[in-house]
């Protein structure tokens, strides 16, 4: 059986960023971790709602895609860098692919409500709570 | 050209300077695809959250640096609940080869991308000799 390699640099490269990868984790150390699943993703908190905010460099809205669902937001799209044909490169350090991450927030939010901006390769959703789910103040009567 | 890869988030690179900034915030390095045509040499940054008119290119003595200043305004009022990325400047210098046209460079930021074109002097550019 002869194996056939696309491209003999493909398998060295994937080799050379799992190792990256391994020396590269945030294991014990006291910082915000640098690995897991694309894209990173912040959540703050906003009085009663939530915001989102996800890092998106170079991704054209496009190509981005949300939906919700009661606590549940996915995101997915594909992150595209292309380079011209014809080129010789030097350096290669932007990432590409395609994503699919979902987040599962601890409260219910109103569908309807959610607001999605990008701006400057940031992705910033908008999640306000539901009527339904906010704490409710009781009289003692 | 690599095959599409499983995305992972990178980690952010620290700038290491032997000076200490003065600034409030962290300096990362932005991650960068550089890459020649044979007109020009382009530079693409990744600099997300950074707005257009932050964004500061010098060149001096051959040293190109950009630096990117974050709006740490934005997040006025937010409650961290749960994050996995830092946020901070962006710097990051190369040095130039003199190979290049230092006054037609170019400039360019969309989607926190910035990209950088860098016209080669015309006695750099490739050209086709003929044998007689």
């Amino acid at each position: 059986m002869v194996t056939v390699f696309a491209d003999p640099f493909d398998a060295l490269f994937n080799l050379q960023r799992a190792l990256e990868a391994r020396i590269e984790s945030d294991w014990l150390q006291d910082q915000t971790g640098g690995q897991g699943p694309f894209p990173p993703i912040n959540v703050f908190q906003q009085g009663d709602d939530i915001v989102a905010v996800i890092e998106l460099p170079g991704v054209d809205r496009k190509d981005l895609q949300i939906e919700a669902k009661e606590n549940m937001i996915r995101i997915a799209g594909k992150k595209a860098v292309d380079l011209p044909a014809g080129i010789s490169v030097h350096r290669r350090e932007r990432t590409f692919g395609e994503f699919d991450r979902t987040l599962s927030l601890p409260i219910q939010f109103d569908p309807d409500g959610i607001k999605a901006e990008y701006q400057d390769g940031i992705l910033a959703l908008f999640l306000p709570r539901s009527e339904r789910d906010k704490p409710r103040t009781i009289k003692i009567g | 050209m690599a095959a599409a890869q499983d995305l992972q988030v990178q980690k952010k690179r620290e700038v290491e300077k032997k000076e200490e900034t003065t600034i409030p915030a962290r300096v990362f390095l932005p991650n960068a695809d550089i890459y020649e045509t044979p007109n020009e040499l382009k530079v693409v940054l990744e600099m997300p959250g950074i707005e257009k008119n932050n964004v500061e290119i010098n060149v001096e003595d051959d040293i190109l640096s950009i630096q990117g200043r974050l709006d740490l305004s934005k997040y006025a009022g937010l409650q961290p609940l749960y994050t996995e990325y830092n946020v901070g400047y962006y710097a990051r210098s190369f040095q130039l080869s003199s190979k290049i046209d230092q006054n037609k460079i170019g400039a360019e930021m969309k989607d926190g991308v910035l990209s950088l074109t860098l016209p080669k002097a015309e006695e750099a550019k490739p050209r086709t000799i003929q044998v007689k």
